[in-house]
């Protein structure tokens, strides 16, 4: 339920931003979300539709942009999603892997008026 | 018209958690932030920690809790200054909560503040408090696949401490199995095994502490 207070700072970060560039509306707002940031898309839209009334950003569109977790096996170099079981490597099923992408979270760009 | 932005989206609570760095920072504090799902081990290990430091340091302790102030007075109990918040459904602590508990406590008659989350394995992930170290208490009972199913979790921590291992002859616990899902999400993550029941492996943790505590006066 941590999606209320995200909410709340992604329209803080909008409202900011939009002030700055003169607009008098918000229509749409592009999120970068890695697919490691637990956060459920649905919730955050829900939380918006209230904390963005009374706003310039009211019925602003939020696009989610999803990150797929992508990780990479330090001893071949192979990238390769997780399964969700397991981390190591499914070329040489080393354990030592990083994580490359899936940890975005952020506001990209907003659409104004 | 498009606007870049390019912002985090907790940026505002992340500028708070400096602040309370500094605050910290200021009385020589050092902060740790314990996550961990509910009945990991939360209290216990600060307890268990109070009693293995044996007054080497000067502890004060923030509980973060839904409801109650069990935890707070459990800590209390043990003559440690302790501030329970509780969070009225909240799942977990933010920034600006540990700044309004922090002038509760004397900070300049604390050495190492123990703030304890709420019990939970995902939202206090994305919440930074400004405390120096994040620290997970993951607990064999609840199984060996949690770093593979709580990775932002597993990310985002300095010390990893393992608790109740003393039940690991009792449960298909694979530590190897948990360990590397640790490794492959956190490779210099420090590590204590401990039981808070036995006090196995407290002591390496206590010792540790003292030497984080110390390093940081060094630097103020």
């Amino acid at each position: 339920m941590h999606e209320l207070p995200v909410t709340q700072s992604i329209l803080e970060i909008v409202l900011r931003h939009a002030e700055q560039a003169n607009a008098t509306r918000v229509t749409q707002i592009d999120l970068l979300i890695g697919d490691l940031a637990s956060i459920v898309d649905d919730s955050v839209q829900f939380y918006f539709d209230m904390l963005g009334q009374d706003t310039i950003a009211q019925d602003a569109k939020l696009v989610f942009k999803r990150v797929p977790g992508k990780m990479r096996c330090w001893e071949c170099q192979t990238v390769f999603a997780p399964d969700g079981r397991t981390y190591t490597c499914p070329q040489c099923h080393s354990a030592r892997v990083e994580i490359i992408a899936g940890r975005e979270f952020r506001v990209e760009s907003i659409e104004v008026e | 018209m498009k606007v870049t932005v390019v912002e985090k989206i907790l940026s505002a609570n992340d500028r708070l958690a400096l602040e309370n760095q500094s605050t910290l920072d200021k009385s020589g504090v050092l902060g740790l932030n314990l996550m961990a799902s509910p009945g990991a081990g939360k209290t216990s290990l600060i307890e268990a920690t109070i009693d293995a430091l044996g007054g080497r340091l000067r502890l004060g302790a923030i509980d973060g809790d839904i409801a109650t102030s069990l935890d707070a007075d459990r800590i209390a109990a043990r003559g440690i200054p302790a501030v329970q918040i509780n969070t009225g459904g909240g799942c977990h602590l933010d920034a600006n909560m540990l700044k309004s508990a922090l002038p509760d406590l004397p900070l300049d008659e604390i050495d190492l503040l123990l703030v304890e989350n709420v019990g939970n394995l995902v939202c206090p992930a994305n919440f930074k408090l400004g405390t120096h170290f994040g620290v997970i208490i993951a607990s064999v009972p609840e199984g060996d696949d949690k770093p593979y199913k709580y990775p932002p979790m597993y990310t985002g921590v300095d010390v990893l401490i393992i608790n109740k291992i003393d039940l690991l002859p009792y449960l298909d616990f694979d530590l190897d199995y948990f360990k590397q899902g640790v490794a492959a999400l956190n490779s210099g993550v420090v590590t204590f095994e401990i039981s808070c029941k036995t006090g196995e492996g407290v002591a390496p943790w206590a010792d540790w502490l003292v030497e984080q505590v110390l390093a940081h006066k060094a630097k103020e």
